[in-house]
């Protein structure tokens, strides 16, 4: 079934979930800069982006509370049904998977603040770069088929987490021997595997949010593996 | 993949949209989508048309409505939903030159046909319609009417016992039971609708049809009202009529869309309302088309 949300006979309503669905891709960017950054701000050891970084957050926090609020108007005020509905659901879903991608980002930042702090560039930085690569690609991509409604481009996007995982798993077994190699590197070695686990779940969230195009387009929940329910 | 528009602008508006056109142009051939059959029919309807003189009002529709369960039918003014509603009790009858075509059932009995009598058909299938009617009697009388005609009941305790369930039932007898000798137009409009459930229900039927029961009455008279329709259905097997997508959605089990006299989708009302399957149907609960 084609989306369309811009063909109600109340034109409110239009523009309503219009700017719902706008305001949402909108801290979406916001998100994608910030892992952007505070990945850059670790590779280039430069606290000064990491700081920003952290004040930024504030305002991500902000923009989930307002897209919450916007929500809860249009179903007090419309009683969505179906796909409108699911249009609302999927937001509020996606709001807080950005939420926590925030968060994340803010973690790494800080990390990269230690990192700095400590000189020295520690082992693992390949590993960081490549998976950052991955998780960030994940994330535009997914936010890219919710713009354009595009189940096809979600699944894709969703079934790239698992190389992400893998990856991360064996970053993890390397890195582990080398703090049973090198013990005095373990203080440094555990921030860079922070780093690693904060990125991997910026994946996981990043296929939350694929399933949220799903679930807005086709109406199937597909969620903890039931891609059974996409017919 | 699916396509998007969502830069509305003015020119956007619905008279013209591409989308709009493609529905017109789907009207022509409507097949029904969903599940309009069930194991446990109570009511059964096979390929209805009617006719109001040269007009089609309803195109060749089959449904069935299951035992202990609210079917909801909605649809935009004229889609043939009351028509269809009616065709159940055959209150169609009394329209003239309306006629009706097809296999209508109840619980494997015809509803229609020369040898079927349509006063005991009534008594099984009731109906409350969009306006409280009371008679012009008192409020005992009005629930004791159908006991007395339909001779279910000739004595005063037996009759005082019905009129005491019913009012129960409807959830009424509190709010009246000190004044079941005044006239039932004195109560309020909620009240009148819920003494009219009564009288429905006083001579135990086995179906009650509901034609917008709730569109004159207020938000509490119609959480009454909704309330008690959840209740009834553990009893009486319930059709009902609304212009409230809500109220649909609140009440009932199945849903029913009706279009140009064609039956749409019928699905589970989770479905209907969450995912449904014709985009007309999609179209219509979320006001995109009036």
């Amino acid at each position: 079934m084609d989306m369309h949300f811009d063909q109600h006979i109340s034109r409110q309503f239009n523009e309503d979930l219009e700017s719902l669905k706008t305001e949402m891709l909108e801290m979406g960017g916001l998100v994608a800069r910030q892992v952007a950054d505070a990945v850059d701000a670790l590779a280039n050891a430069d606290s000064e982006l990491a700081e920003k970084v952290l004040q930024v957050e504030e305002e991500i926090d902000r923009c989930e509370m307002e897209l919450d609020e916007h929500a809860t108007l249009i179903i007090a005020k419309r009683q969505p049904a179906a796909s409108d509905l699911r249009m609302v659901m999927s937001v509020i879903r996606i709001a807080r998977d950005l939420e926590r991608m925030g968060d994340e980002a803010s973690k790494i930042a800080k990390m990269a603040i230690a990192l700095t702090d400590e000189g020295t560039a520690p082992r693992g930085y390949t590993e960081i770069r490549h998976i950052a690569n991955a998780v960030r690609k994940m994330m535009n991509d997914a936010l890219d088929a919710y713009t354009r409604f595009d189940v096809e481009s979600a699944l894709k996007t969703l079934a790239e987490d698992e190389q992400v995982d893998m990856d991360y798993r064996s970053a993890i077994r390397e890195l582990v021997t080398y703090m049973m190699e090198d013990p005095r590197s373990i203080s440094r070695v555990m921030n860079v595997l922070w780093t690693l686990r904060s990125l991997e779940r910026i994946g996981d969230h990043a296929k939350n949010i694929c399933e949220q195009v799903v679930y807005l387009v086709k109406g199937a929940d597909i969620r903890h593996g039931n891609k059974k329910n996409l017919r | 993949m699916s396509t998007m528009t969502l830069n509305a602008g003015p020119a956007a508006a619905v008279g013209d949209s591409t989308a709009e056109q493609n529905l017109v142009n789907t009207k022509a051939d409507i097949k029904t989508v969903g599940s309009p059959f069930c194991d446990d029919a109570k009511l059964r309807m096979r390929n209805v048309n009617v006719f109001y003189g040269e007009t089609q009002a309803i195109h060749d529709v089959s449904l069935d409505i299951g035992r202990n369960q609210v079917v909801a039918m909605i649809g935009p003014s004229g889609c043939g939903k009351s028509t269809f509603l009616r065709c159940l009790n055959r209150m169609n009858d009394t329209i003239e030159g309306c006629r009706v075509e097809g296999e209508l059932s109840l619980d494997g009995d015809p509803i229609y046909g020369a040898k079927v009598d349509v006063v005991p058909l009534r008594a099984r299938v009731g109906m409350v319609f969009q306006k409280p009617n009371p008679f012009p009697k008192s409020i005992y009388d009005n629930v004791a009417y159908g006991p007395k005609i339909h001779g279910i009941a000739s004595r005063r305790a037996e009759l005082d016992e019905i009129v005491e369930n019913s009012l129960r039932r409807a959830g009424l007898w509190n709010e009246v039971k000190d004044r079941l000798d005044k006239p039932g137009t004195g109560l309020s409009g909620g009240q009148q609708q819920r003494l009219c459930i009564a009288r429905a229900i006083a001579v135990s039927p086995e179906v009650i049809l509901m034609d917008e029961p709730c569109s004159a009455l207020d938000p509490i008279a119609t959480a009454r009202i909704e309330e008690l329709i959840d209740e009834l259905r553990e009893n009486y097997t319930i059709a009902i009529v609304t212009h409230s997508m809500q109220q649909a959605a609140r009440v009932s089990q199945r849903t029913a869309y009706f279009h140009l006299g064609k039956l749409v989708e019928v699905n589970d009302t989770e479905t209907v309302f969450t995912n449904p399957e014709h985009e007309l149907t999609e179209a219509y609960i979320t006001g995109r088309f009036g």
